[in-house]
């Protein structure tokens, strides 16, 4: 299974803001520079810049005075611009599965259940309650009344039942969150504001609600959804903080405010999502003002843009962890085994030794640079409720004597610096490591480092596209990691026997090819304990802890979110959880949604806006300087030759 | 990697004006030459087409288990899927029906996009188009220009100066520039004041002429970036080229005619000297259609180099199949074109 991002199921929310600040003042000097550019380039008279830049700045600056970040009052829209890098796949909720376009979706359609920013608890969205019955097997949502869609037609349980019901019938509609649904035996609407779910078996999840439901009246005319990306036709009617209005593959996505947003219109009249494909041009954005929110920030990145007056940025606690998958082998629901693993790893104390050895202060001081959490349980400390930590005498610490010792014992010798098992073979390990993700190679260097130092040898596999050998089962070791959802269902699921792929042929659920019967029992019983949040905390927990003892997946660190935002730009915008949470990839759209503009422009544009008719001037003149200084070099010389 | 194959010898005589009687049979002579060249480029093009089919199967992973990463499904829904990709069907009975569907412009579905290659390379097509043909453009012309100057007074400082620096930025990683003029010229520097956009192609919402203003405003960095990593190689060619002229007896006897030098440059060296730079202008212009992937890439333009890095990282091949035929059959284009025109500016090659 793929551990990056894109995988993580239910999609983090993470929008992005970047304030319209300057819109109109960016116009003018656009305008400007073009003209000065175009001049440049084509030659042309000097005349071009005029033309155009006084049309632009007319257009859209009534006022030629500030930059419009806050005060609505004298009409001047406020602009949210966030860089974003991942490609949308689609922005169907029914297709959708990148971080970036379940995000982009949150904006766009709201949910039954929405989370609360601050404690990440489940609360009442669109249904304004929930009450399961029949033994946890039937749910009845009360959808909330007066909530209508962007275009201003009544939202009701018809849409929720349409949106779960073609999830259920159709095959492509089941692509994204299919697997939410496969356990609904039967969904009805018996009046606009009442839907009923009947369960096949009682399920935690459904107090998490927090699909996308789509207005019938608009999708149910598609004619194959597995086609339908739902971006050509402007405004997209939708039921979130913002009414998607234009998007170009690659370049922009553009929402504007959706004023029947049933919690309030949200602050900024426009939220941008601009694509920068490279790290270093979004963070030069930002430090210029073309863009207000930048994303997943390197340590590098956060220690340069530290000390900029105008910028804040945000070391929030990650949804992520960061581990060692360990392959117990792969195998299938069967039983049948495939892959080339390496046996050796099938032994615990094998195991222990390899996590004995690992200094996981130094991964995270080191590789992290500090912006992150020493990994301990499965679950991250975000969710306060499931997060685990080992007891004392469970813990693995680092300890590599303890590591020698355990090897000893399993019957691996040192033999010539090296460990060798009593068939002759070496303790060689392969271990796969995204390409795309530098902190995994890093961390590959200490690992070899250490784990060398026992006489385990280690073979880094850094590869683009780990996911062939990863489902193949032809591995040893993996970098391995999930996005966690407030409701941790999924990443507890991902290792159960069911994950299991039917075959060899095909592709499970399964992350790395973990089966343990205490395990699953357990994830049954937290499942079906649907009334007692507490006692399914419990029990997640319990979960987590035999999960630690298999020593097959190993948590390093909880990576920090790291992002910045300029503070000319955006006066207030809401992380999740409080205290230190992170704004994008978040588990509903609140900070896009509550984010405050800035209320005065900031003088630096003021300044920059002048420069840039200097600049503009400045050009010009050289260029028209080259020109002159070239035609009369070039008679003189003819001249001196002749 | 062209098919063109320019004649680097210098016409030591411009086209004899007294060969007009032959007109006639040097005409049919073109015409057969030039039905040689469209035989020769449509074979090449099935080449590209059964390379790209057997390439792009011969690396490993299997890609119905790509499309289904980290989702869990049956083999019922594997099957499907196969089926509807027509990967169940024999090798030579995929082949035969990708050869059709090619020829019908039909390249498939893109893996990530979930949309029709065809679809997605044509929207990235202009964009493409404008940046690297601009760029092409006006390095060509700068090369020309430059490269004249220093072959014709070759060892003084003008030459040794803009060879070293057509060499400096020649060397220099391309992506490491681009970023360096987005710090100096997008940011700014200390007094300097951030004059241009640091990615993508437009702010969007603009339309009419304000439009044209702002994508040409987003251009300017990366067709500099272009311009100055690739104009050495103009440069270098027109240089070395025209110094192979510059001891011809013609130049001297066209002095002797009291020509000003600079007509003895223009009118007699440069004309004969430009054989060499042609192709590998058209060399370049093939190039146009395969974008910049670096460049692209740094200033965020929505171009094919951009889609061809997002397709590699998936790996998206559908898309990777149908860009390489879009990039080998852009060069194709390019050396046919360059071969038909190519009489035009040295008679003997018609012949």
């Amino acid at each position: 299974m793929q551990p990056t991002d894109e995988n993580a199921f239910p999609p983090g929310p993470s929008p992005r803001p970047t304030p319209a600040a300057a819109r109109h003042r960016r116009r003018l000097r656009h305008a400007l520079c073009a003209g000065a550019a175009a001049l440049a380039l084509v030659g042309a008279a000097a005349v071009g810049p005029a033309g155009p830049a006084a049309a632009t700045s007319a257009q859209d600056s009534g006022d030629g005075g500030d930059d419009g970040g806050g005060d609505g009052g004298d009409g001047d829209r406020t602009v949210l611009t966030a860089a974003v890098a991942q490609s949308v796949d689609s922005l169907s909720p029914f297709l959708a599965v990148t971080l970036v376009a379940t995000t982009l979706n949150r904006l766009m359609y709201d949910s039954l259940v929405n989370y609360d920013v601050k404690t990440q608890e489940p609360i009442p969205g669109l249904a304004e309650k929930w009450e399961p019955s029949d033994a946890g097997r039937t749910w009845t949502y009360t959808i909330r009344d007066g909530v209508e869609w962007s275009d201003g037609r009544p939202l009701t349980a018809e849409d929720a039942r349409w949106t779960f019901h073609t999830m259920m019938t159709d095959d492509a509609a089941g692509t994204a969150n299919g697997s939410y649904v496969t356990n609904f035996e039967k969904v009805s609407a018996p009046d606009p504001r009442t839907l009923v779910v009947e369960l096949k078996e009682p399920q935690a999840t459904m107090n998490s609600m927090d699909l996308p439901i789509v207005p019938k009246h608009v999708w149910k005319d598609v004619d194959n959804l597995g086609k339908f990306n739902n971006d050509a036709d402007f405004p997209v009617v939708g039921s979130g903080p913002y009414v998607l209005t234009d998007f170009k593959t690659d370049s922009y996505v553009t929402f504007e405010r959706n004023e029947n947003f049933w919690r309030g219109a949200p602050k900024f009249d426009e939220v941008t999502f601009k694509y920068y494909k490279e790290t270093d041009a979004a963070v030069a954005a930002l430090r210029k003002g073309e863009v207000s929110f930048v994303p997943d920030l390197t340590p590098a990145h956060a220690a340069s843009l530290a000390d900029h007056p105008d910028i804040k940025v945000n070391d929030g606690q990650g949804r992520r962890f960061w581990a060692i998958a360990v392959n117990p082998g792969a195998r299938d629901v069967e039983g049948r085994t495939f892959g080339d693993g390496h046996p050796a790893l099938l032994d615990p104390k094998v195991r222990k030794a390899l996590f004995h050895a690992v200094d996981r202060d130094v991964i995270v001081n080191k590789v992290l640079q500090g912006h992150g959490v020493v990994g301990a349980g499965y679950i991250p400390p975000r969710f306060a409720d499931y997060h685990w930590k080992p007891s004392a005498d469970q813990e693995v610490g680092y300890d590599p004597q303890e590591a020698a010792r355990l090897l000893d014992e399993a019957g691996y010798e040192l033999k010539d610096g090296k460990r060798v098992g009593k068939d002759g073979r070496p303790l060689d390990f392969r271990m796969l490591c995204h390409a795309t993700d530098p902190k995994d190679k890093a961390a590959g260097k200490y690992l070899e480092e250490w784990w060398g130092a026992l006489g385990i040898g280690l073979d880094l596999q850094c590869l683009d596209n780990v996911g062939d050998p990863w489902v193949a089962g032809e591995y040893d070791l993996a970098f391995d990691g999930w996005s966690v959802n407030p409701d941790p269902d999924f990443v507890l699921a991902i290792h159960t026997c069911a994950a299991l792929p039917e075959s060899e042929d095909v592709v499970g659920q399964t992350d790395n090819f973990i089966c343990d019967k205490e395990f699953d029992r357990l994830y049954a019983e937290q499942l079906a304990t649907y009334d007692d949040p507490a006692k399914r905390a419990e029990t997640v927990q319990e979960m987590q802890s035999v999960l630690y003892d298999t020593g097959y997946m190993n948590v390093l660190a909880y990576p920090n979110s790291v992002e910045a935002y300029r503070t000319d730009h955006i006066k207030s915008i809401t992380a999740m959880p409080a205290g230190n949470g992170n704004i994008w990839g978040q588990d509903g759209s609140w900070s896009w949604a509550t984010a405050v503009p800035a209320a005065a422009a900031s003088e630096d544009d003021d300044g920059s806006a002048l420069g840039v008719v200097l600049g503009g001037g400045a050009a010009v003149v050289i260029v028209a300087a080259a020109s002159v200084v070239f035609t009369l070099r070039r008679r003189a010389t003819a001249e001196d030759r002749e | 990697m062209s098919t063109a194959d320019p004649p680097v010898t210098p016409a030591a005589e411009k086209a004899a004006p007294g060969a007009r009687g032959a007109a006639g049979s040097s005409r049919r002579a073109y015409l057969g030459y030039v039905a040689g060249k469209l035989a020769g480029a449509a074979v090449s093009l099935f080449a590209i087409l059964v390379t790209s089919f057997f390439l792009f199967r011969i690396i490993p992973g299997d890609p119905v288990k790509t499309m289904t990463h980290g989702r869990k499904v049956d083999a019922e829904q594997l099957a499907a899927l196969r089926r509807q990709y027509g990967l169940d069907l024999p090798l030579w009975e995929q082949f035969t029906r990708y050869v059709g569907d090619a020829l019908t412009g039909d390249l498939g579905d893109s893996y990530q996009f979930n949309e029709p290659v065809l679809d997605l390379i044509r929207e990235r097509v202009p964009a493409t188009l404008l940046l690297t043909g601009t760029a092409v453009v006006l390095y060509s012309a700068l090369g020309l220009w430059l490269g004249t100057r220093a072959a014709w007074r070759h060892g003084g400082l003008g030459d040794k100066v803009n060879t070293g620096v057509a060499l400096t930025f020649w060397s220099v990683p391309h992506f490491w520039l681009g970023m360096l003029l987005i710090i100096f010229f997008s940011v700014g520097v200390g007094p300097l004041p951030g004059l241009f956009p640091t990615g993508g192609m437009e702010s969007g919402g603009e339309e009419g002429p304000a439009y044209v203003v702002d994508v040409v405003h987003h251009m300017v960095l990366p067709v500099l970036t272009l311009v100055a990593a690739c104009y050495a190689q103009t440069l270098l060619v027109m240089r070395s080229s025209l110094l192979d002229e510059m001891g011809s007896d013609y130049l001297t006897a066209a002095r002797a005619k009291g020509l000003r030098d600079d007509l003895v440059r223009r009118r007699h060296a440069v004309p004969n000297a430009l054989l060499p730079t042609i192709t590998l202008v058209f060399v370049n212009l093939g190039f146009i259609a395969a974008g910049s992937i670096l460049v692209e890439t740094v200033f965020s333009w929505p171009g094919l180099g951009g889609l061809f890095y997002q397709a590699l990282s998936v790996p998206d091949l559908p898309l990777i199949q149908g860009l390489f035929i879009v990039y080998a059959g852009s060069m194709i284009l390019m050396s046919v074109v360059a071969d038909l025109i190519y009489p035009l500016f040295d008679p003997r090659v018609g012949r």
